[in-house]
Formats: structure tokens, C-alpha cells, sequence
């Protein structure tokens, strides 16, 4: 089975003019199969977002190897990387991120807008996608219209919508209350076992990365541990 | 990739979750096509109105004046010599071009009618004068060639005359007006025709009948001046030297020496009028397209404050998977939409106030095809020219701090 991520001494180096480099990234190695689930940990400044965004395609490492789905990505131009991001991956992000103005499924359409796909299909995918995340009838609603919980739901349905291979979650539930927090993380769990959609979040809260299977912990630019998150621990958030 | 269709609905989205400021953005542009339509159409009118009133002096009107009198020494000027007759019109009627010729004798005189009196230009003409000036007659009738042959006591009143003379509104056909004591039968009213370019009231006038003028009047032979129609514009310089060939000829002017007539024709004053007012014309539209820019300026500013506001939306749309090239293009159509659509209503708007302008201030105001899609294609140029930064700008965010932008 290809990996859908793997890297392979990974570094980031943030040149500051006129001061020492920032070293984000020290040489990680990580894999992720397809169906994982996995959180990503650690304190600020551990590198976990640095590693986030590599991982994103929204930014390129210094050194080191990324191959995505197989293929070795960080040679690729802008417009290539573009074009991957809208067929392969899809992103959660702590603050929604969804349009104003604007209603939930053309929201959930614009992944496709981007990827090219017609609208006769892009409405049908739309609504499959708000389906799942059990939107469908809030449809017509714009971003003010829906809870904070159902936004976030939004954008999930809006990750989801192009059948990426990897989902990446950066703090999805940071500005979430406890209710909503776990209605999110329910649902990631739900795509994550009956659809096998593959997860990456990235969170600080212990209770979050609960959910996950797999939790990788950041330190100083290193993954310092990284282990399977135990079923008890999940049997007690779940109930 | 996406295409520009889809492109231009994410970028009529975008504008339409902006409605107000949109339409603000719109209004320099708005009002710079407008003011770029209303002025244009004022000039092209301007034009129509100089032509007008040029033709209004006779259409196609050739006027020849006598010479000088003394030609050295101190000499007096062109007209006052008695050089031209009757005779010489009727030769020139006999040209190939000319469609009518009128003498005209002035003599200035005061009038006595209605137990009012008032000084004025009394013209003696011919019947062709009516063809010749293009002037109808309003009420009445013009006197005939039978009465220009007979030197028949008939006049014609123009209307500053008529309103001088009758102030109670009567009726002046078939009453009598006596001109230097010789009582004269208006038999007809000429209509308004106004000022001349020069400024003279046309309408301050009576006309008689040459040959009575001549007899009862001036008691000479000599006329002030042959007014000639050519038949068409196209003829009127070869109207005029044949004109200046015949006299020469007939006066028997040796060459070398200076004629003792002069030949004008009214086509030169008339370009150079139209000229002056053509150049008026494109100062006005030059005025309004510097207000067609600083409403460009307008959408340039407001897109560079989107672009800043918007920073977010950006970078998600770059997460998404939207080329730099998308971005780009967005940003480039909402500008040239804003743009556009500001135009498309400034036109709307020039339109209106062109007929407005028309309709209230009496002025031939006329919008051309032409001058609304070169309004139209200049708007959208400026939405090119000056969406192009902000949307290089939008394109060329960093996503990664962009979607971390408050």
C-alpha cells in the first residue's frame, strides 16, 4: 500500500535578515498510510504548524523528502502544487474559513470550482458531502446563519467534497465549545472509519487528539514520540 | 484550472457580497462616462448648430461685393464702389452651377405703419432671394417677378420688423408701410431665422423688390452685392472662379490689375467655425476623461482595499487549490466588471442628460454610437489598467500568513 505522506529528514530553516535562522523543521521522518488517523501535537514553536503546511503543499521544506501518494512533491512548481492541493487534499481550519455572504453548499462547491469539475456534477457532490456531515438541509443557510459547530461541519463537507486523500485539520475545534468540540471530532472519527478517509489534525488539547488513532508529539522541531492512542482512552470520550 | 466563465461568476459573488461598496466603487467611473457622454454630446451639437447657422445664411451661398473705389491713394474699402449691376447677376445666373441669383440693394430707412415708426435695413431683392437665403416666408406670400418687373410698391416684413411696427399683434398683410415716404403693400411676413453667426438680428428687415428699390428708392442703377446659389457644396469653388472670370471679363480687368469686386463664399467661414467648435468639443471631452481616470484611481483604491480586507478569503482560495493565475483573474474581472458596469450606467446616465440637455436648453445635443462604445471600451480599460496591481497583489499573497491574517 503507497503511503499518502512520507517524509524523510524533513528540516525548515526561516532566514531572519540580520539574525540567526529560525529552525523550524530538524530532519522529521513520518509516514501515513491511507485510513489513518492522526493527530499531531506539541507545544508552540515545536514546528507542528511548519510541518502542517509542508505537509499542505502550501509551503516547501529547506531539505529533506516529501512524497505524497508516491510521488516526490517538493520539486514541483506553484500552479502543479495548486493543482494537487484542489484534487488531493482538503483543509479544516481553526476559524471555519468559510465565505460570508455566501450560502453553505456554494460554499462546499468551491474545491470544485477550482478543480475544474462541471456544476451539473459539482451541486449533486455538494449536497452527498453536506449529507454526510448532516447539513443537507441547511443548504441555503449562510455562514451567519449557522452555529459556530455547524460551520465548522461546513467545512468539513467542504474537505471532503473532492475526495481528497489526505484531510488536514489545523485546531478544528480551537474556537469550539465542549458540545461542538465533540460533535466535530464525531465526525472526523465517522469519515475516518466508515469512509476511511485518511486524517491529520493538528491540535494541543489532549482531549481532541483523543479521537485520533495514531498521536505524533512535537518537540524543538523533532517528533518525539509517536504511538498509538490507546482504545480505553477513546471508549471514554466517546461515552 | 478554471475557466473564465466560472471566473467571472466567482467574481460576480464576490462584488454582490459587497453590493454597496461595489456601487459606491462604480461612481467615479459612473459619473466619468457621463460626464464623457453629456460632454461630447454638447460638442457634437455645438457643431450641428454652427452648421446650422452658417446654412441658415443660405445654403451653398456664393456673395459677390463691389471693389474698392479709390484702388491707391486712400483707399475706402470693399464696397464702395458701384461696380456691380443687374446686369452682371443676370450673367452669372446664366453659369453652369449657379441655381439662383438675387442682387440686393440696401438702403437703410425709416418706416412709418400703424401709427408706428422704426428705422431699419430696407433690402431690394429678387424673387429668388427666398431660394438664394433659404428663407421661407411665414405668413403671406413673397412678391413675384411680375411685380419686380413692374417695380410694384410690395414688401415682405421680417419679423423683428412685424413685432416693431404691429406690437398689437394685428395683422400686417395688405397693410400699408411707408418706407422714405413712399407707401409700400406688405403682402407677406418672412419667418423667424434669428442671429446671424455674426451676431446681426437677420429678422430686422424689410424686403422689397430690387427694380423698386433702384426707382424709388436709391434712384441709381448700382447694387450692393449679388448673392449666388451653387447648386451643390461641391461646385462652390468652381462656382466662384468662374464667377471672378465672368466679371473680370465683363468689367474688362486687364490681368495684373485688381479686380473691382470681390467673390466670398460663406463654406471657408463656415469650416473654420466648425473647426473652432470642434476643438471646443475635444476640450470638453478631454476635461471629462481626466474625471473618467480619477474614477478609475477610485476603482484602484477601493480594489487595494479589498484585496487587503479579502486577505483571508485569498489564502483559503489558494488552500482550495486556485492558481495564482485564478486569483489574478478574479481580482482582474471584479475590477473590469466594476468598471464596465460603471460605465454601462454612465452611459445610461449621459444618454438621459444629453436628452435632458437637449430638450431643456434647446440644444442639438446628439450621443453617437461611436462615442458610447469608445466610453464603454476606455471604462474597461481602466478596470484593466488599474485592477492589474491589486489583483497582482491578491495573487501573489503568501497563503500561509494570509489565512492566518486578522
Amino acid at each position: 500500500m503507497t503511503p499518502v505522506v512520507q517524509v524523510r529528514d524533513l528540516r525548515k530553516i526561516y532566514p531572519l535578515d540580520g539574525g540567526e535562522d529560525v529552525v523550524a523543521l530538524r530532519g522529521v521522518d513520518l509516514t501515513i498510510d491511507p485510513g489513518e488517523f492522526v493527530a499531531v501535537m506539541g507545544p508552540s514553536g515545536s514546528g507542528k504548524s511548519t510541518f502542517m503546511h509542508i505537509v499542505g503543499l502550501l509551503d516547501r521544506p529547506t531539505a529533506g523528502e516529501y512524497r505524497f501518494a508516491g510521488s516526490e512533491v517538493s520539486s514541483l512548481d506553484a500552479d502543479a502544487l495548486a493543482d494537487l492541493r484542489s484534487r488531493a487534499l482538503g483543509f479544516v481550519f481553526q476559524a471555519y474559513n468559510l465565505l460570508p455572504r455566501t450560502t453553505a453548499i456554494e460554499n462546499v462547491e468551491l474545491p470544485m470550482v477550482y478543480a475544474g469539475v462541471p456544476a451539473s456534477t459539482r451541486r449533486r457532490a455538494a449536497l452527498e458531502a453536506l449529507d454526510a456531515v448532516g447539513l443537507v438541509k441547511y443548504a441555503q443557510h449562510q455562514p451567519n446563519q449557522l452555529s459556530g459547530g455547524q460551520q465548522q461541519r461546513v467545512a468539513i463537507a467542504r474537505s471532503i467534497v473532492n475526495q481528497p486523500q489526505l484531510i488536514l485539520a489545523d485546531e478544528p475545534t480551537g474556537a469550539l465549545d465542549t458540545a461542538s468540540s465533540e460533535d466535530v471530532m464525531a465526525l472526523f472519527r465517522r469519515l475516518n472509519e466508515e469512509r476511511g478517509m485518511t486524517v491529520m489534525l493538528v491540535t494541543h488539547e489532549p482531549d481532541v487528539a483523543a479521537h485520533a488513532r495514531r498521536l505524533v508529539t512535537f518537540r524543538d522541531g523533532h517528533i518525539v514520540s509517536d504511538e498509538p492512542v490507546q482504545e480505553r482512552t477513546n471508549e471514554k470520550v466517546i461515552a | 484550472m478554471i475557466g473564465i466563465a466560472q471566473t467571472l461568476r466567482l467574481a460576480l459573488q464576490a462584488l454582490i457580497r459587497n453590493r454597496s461598496r461595489s456601487l459606491l466603487t462604480m461612481l467615479g467611473v459612473v459619473i466619468g462616462v457621463a460626464a464623457v457622454i453629456v460632454t461630447v454630446a454638447i460638442g457634437t451639437g455645438a457643431k450641428t448648430s454652427v452648421a446650422n447657422q452658417i446654412n441658415s445664411l443660405g445654403s451653398n451661398l456664393i456673395v459677390v461685393i463691389p471693389g474698392s473705389v479709390q484702388t491707391s491713394g486712400a483707399r475706402t474699402g470693399n464696397g464702395t464702389a458701384s461696380t456691380l449691376s443687374v446686369q452682371d447677376g443676370l450673367a452669372i445666373a446664366k453659369l453652369q452651377g449657379v441655381a439662383a441669383v438675387s442682387p440686393a440693394v440696401n438702403v437703410r430707412a425709416q418706416l412709418v405703419a400703424n401709427g408706428q415708426n422704426w428705422q431699419t435695413q430696407v433690402t431690394g431683392v429678387a424673387p429668388t432671394y427666398t431660394t438664394v437665403r433659404s428663407w421661407d416666408t411665414g405668413s403671406g406670400r413673397f412678391f413675384t417677378q411680375t411685380e419686380t418687373d413692374e417695380a410694384a410698391k410690395v414688401a415682405v416684413l421680417g419679423q423683428t420688423v412685424v413685432k416693431q411696427l404691429f406690437p398689437d399683434g394685428s395683422d400686417p398683410v395688405g397693410r400699408s408701410v411707408v418706407i422714405r415716404n413712399v407707401p409700400f403693400t406688405v403682402v407677406g411676413t418672412m419667418i423667424a431665422k434669428g442671429q446671424s453667426g455674426g451676431g446681426q438680428d437677420q429678422d430686422d428687415t424689410v424686403l422689397i423688390p430690387y427694380t423698386s428699390a433702384l426707382d424709388r428708392l436709391t434712384g441709381g442703377t448700382t447694387i450692393g452685392q449679388l448673392m449666388v446659389s451653387a447648386t451643390d457644396g461641391d461646385h462652390i469653388d468652381s462656382v466662384q472662379s468662374q464667377i471672378t472670370g465672368l466679371l473680370e471679363q465683363r468689367h474688362r480687368i486687364v490681368a495684373g490689375q485688381p479686380d473691382d469686386f470681390s467673390v466670398r463664399n460663406l463654406q471657408d467661414i463656415a469650416q473654420a467655425a466648425s473647426a473652432t467648435a470642434s476643438i471646443l468639443g475635444l476640450l470638453l471631452a478631454a476635461v471629462a476623461a481626466v474625471s473618467l481616470v480619477v474614477g478609475g484611481i477610485g476603482i484602484m483604491n477601493i480594489m487595494l482595499v479589498s484585496v487587503t480586507e479579502r486577505t483571508r478569503e485569498i489564502g483559503l482560495r489558494v488552500a482550495l487549490g486556485a492558481r495564482g493565475a485564478a486569483i489574478l483573474r478574479q481580482f482582474l474581472i471584479e475590477a473590469v466588471v466594476l468598471s464596465t458596469g460603471g460605465g454601462a450606467l454612465g452611459v445610461l446616465i449621459g444618454v438621459t442628460g444629453a436628452a435632458a440637455v437637449a430638450m431643456f436648453a434647446h440644444w442639438p445635443a446628439s450621443v453617437s454610437l461611436s462615442a458610447i462604445l469608445l466610453a464603454l471600451a476606455f471604462s474597461a480599460a481602466v478596470g484593466v489598467f488599474f485592477g492589474y496591481w491589486p489583483a497582482r497583489k491578491a495573487a501573489a499573497l503568501d497563503p500561509i500568513k494570509a489565512l492566518r491574517f486578522e
